[in-house]
């Protein structure tokens, strides 16, 4: 059956795909996983379906007992985690043997950790996704006593590892100018991207503050207030001069001044960065950007590259269970 | 022919503005110009979506580039003038009954004042004719209809928040906001309908399409939940 017993659970974990994409015209924003680069890592580790539903979870797990063999991958943030006192590796394909409890606390590094179950959390589907979209009441929070069901048990394939892609110390965000940019007269947008930013406390699935000291940002003149439709990356500037980056649970439209738009390949990197980490945003050409772009089939394609098979560590030898935890592995052949 | 200004989105999307100020005439040519680039058919377009004045054309940077959507997009904007483009047709009118009664209209008498208008002439032009949907948006199939006279020109409050409920009535700048989730908002209720903007239950669980049309009715407010989703007839096509 391959179904997980939540005994316990952090305050935001929530069932994601890849989101609704194509209803914003109706007012509904895509969702989904806000570290989209995490289901596809899951996706290759596991060998199982790309669209299939996750768990994400912000900053803490929780515990959760298998009723059966389940076949499990950790990706995003690396959290605290463990089987009966015994770690588990990040990043690679492992058994929770029925019966044993896996309990997943904070994060070492990074936001949102993600539990992938082989085959893909089952929930209804609505508008053709899984995901939870708390702005709009789609699904809800995770709960003590909820039961996690595969909605293919038996698929994924574990004993597989990769190195997840570096996104989880902050670091230059590159942006793309956008409708509003002129609006910002030149010194300030200077003054931009000279400046310290520190991610914000103030971090949710629909946005992420960014606090700086120093004066704060604004356009020029009488910028028109009528909102028009806005995207994942936007960078707002709201009333009080701070800078908000929009991320996949935002609305639909908005009427604050833009900067620009973090480019989708280092959205992540915001995203993940732990609040306090330090981040500093600097405009790149479009060329660069789609440079840097990846579809995700590309970069399933790149991470199936990488993946390797997990080998035996002498130092892991006397760690039975751990060792038993990644089943069958035992030809020490890398891939 | 107003200004129209094109400006990239991030790296996949090209946002198509048709002025700085929001007029009829420019939902107008957003709402139209957004169903002919939906009929187009363009390569690599991934999603179309009207604004109040502006239309958003996401696409895939894999298949098409900014600069052919962007000769697409100004020889489509050249071939007529879109603010007095017809609206795409099958567009509907939805007749929602409205209370305007205590307690469903906690800024009626603010409304009245502000305006000078008194509060039997402000539900005389809430209810006069037929808004026009204007776009959908804060959550799903919620619409923002207008336009009401310029007497109902009134701001939005900056400081104080009140919570309303799902179906309520609120004003400001000219227009309607008809809530679909209970929120707390800048916007001033003046009436309570119970219209229901999305149900999971239906084929096209989207209610509204922007363009569409909506009138309020006055009803008792003890019969406003009677109604299915805050109906009071099967929507008709506006010929």
């Amino acid at each position: 059956m391959s179904a997980l017993e939540v005994l316990s659970v952090g305050t935001v974990v929530t069932i994601q795909d890849r989101g609704r994409p194509g209803y914003l015209e109706r007012g509904l924003s895509a969702g989904g996983a806000v570290d989209p680069v995490a289901l596809d890592e899951g996706a290759v580790l596991l060998g199982d379906d790309p669209e299939a539903a996750v768990l994400e979870m912000a900053g803490f797990g929780g515990r959760f007992r298998a009723r059966d063999d389940c076949v499990l991958a950790l990706t995003g943030a690396e959290m605290v985690a463990e089987i009966d006192g015994q770690p588990v590796p990040h990043a690679c394909g492992f058994i929770l043997p029925r019966g044993a409890v896996l309990s997943i606390k904070g994060a070492r590094s990074g936001s949102y950790g993600y539990l992938r179950l082989g085959g893909g959390i089952d929930a209804p589907v609505t508008l053709g996704g899984r995901a939870t979209h708390l702005a709009v009441g789609f699904g809800r929070l995770l709960a003590p006593g909820d039961v996690l069901r595969s909605v293919t048990p038996g698929a994924g394939t574990p004993g597989w590892s990769l190195t997840p892609d570096p996104r989880f110390e902050g670091g230059t965000l590159r942006m793309l100018p956008g409708p509003q940019t002129g609006a910002f007269d030149p010194a300030m947008r200077e003054r931009f991207e000279a400046t310290a930013f520190r991610k914000s406390t103030r971090a949710s699935r629909s946005s992420a503050q960014l606090d700086h000291d120093g004066a704060p940002f604004h356009a020029d003149g009488q910028l028109s207030a009528v909102s028009e439709a806005i995207l994942p990356g936007d960078i707002q500037i709201v009333a009080s001069g701070t800078p908000f980056v929009l991320l996949t649970e935002c609305q639909t439209t908005g009427g604050y001044p833009r900067m620009g738009s973090v480019i989708s390949a280092d959205l992540p990197k915001l995203v993940q960065a732990q609040p306090g980490t330090g981040t500093q945003l600097k405009f790149v050409t479009r060329d660069e950007a789609l440079a840097a772009r990846e579809t995700p089939q590309a970069r399933r394609a790149r991470l199936m590259r990488s993946r390797r098979r997990l080998v035996r560590d002498p130092a892991d030898i006397a760690d039975l269970l751990a060792y038993q935890l990644v089943g069958g592995v035992t030809d020490g052949e890398v891939e | 022919m107003g200004e129209t200004f094109l400006s990239p989105l991030g790296e996949a999307a090209l946002l198509v503005d048709f002025g700085r100020g929001m007029s009829m005439e420019a939902n107008e040519a957003a709402i139209a110009f957004r169903a002919a680039v939906e009929e187009a058919g363009w390569p690599g377009i991934v999603e179309t979506a009207s604004t109040l004045k502006s239309v958003l054309i996401r696409f895939a940077p894999e298949v098409t580039r900014l600069e052919t959507l962007l000769e697409n997009a100004q020889a489509l904007l050249a071939t007529r003038d879109w603010r007095s483009a017809p609206l795409p047709a099958g567009r509907k009118l939805f007749r929602v009954g409205a209370s305007f009664a205590e307690p469903d209209s906690p800024a009626l008498g603010e409304v009245a004042e502000m305006t000078g208008l008194g509060e039997t002439a402000v539900i005389e032009a809430v209810c006069a004719k037929p808004l026009r949907v204007l776009t959908l948006g804060f959550a799903p199939g919620m619409p923002y209809l207008g336009a009401l006279p310029s007497s109902l020109n009134i701001p939005r409050l900056t400081e104080l928040a009140p919570r309303v409920p799902a179906g309520a009535i609120c004003t400001a700048v000219s227009q309607i906001v008809l809530f679909t989730v209970a929120s707390q908002t800048g916007w001033r209720q003046v009436g309570r309908s119970a219209f229901v903007g999305y149900r999971p239950d239906k084929p096209q669980p989207f209610v509204l399409t922007p363009g569409d049309e909506l009138r309020f009715e006055p009803v008792r407010a003890d019969l406003l939940d009677t109604l299915d989703g805050g109906l009071l007839a099967a929507p008709e096509v506006i010929r």
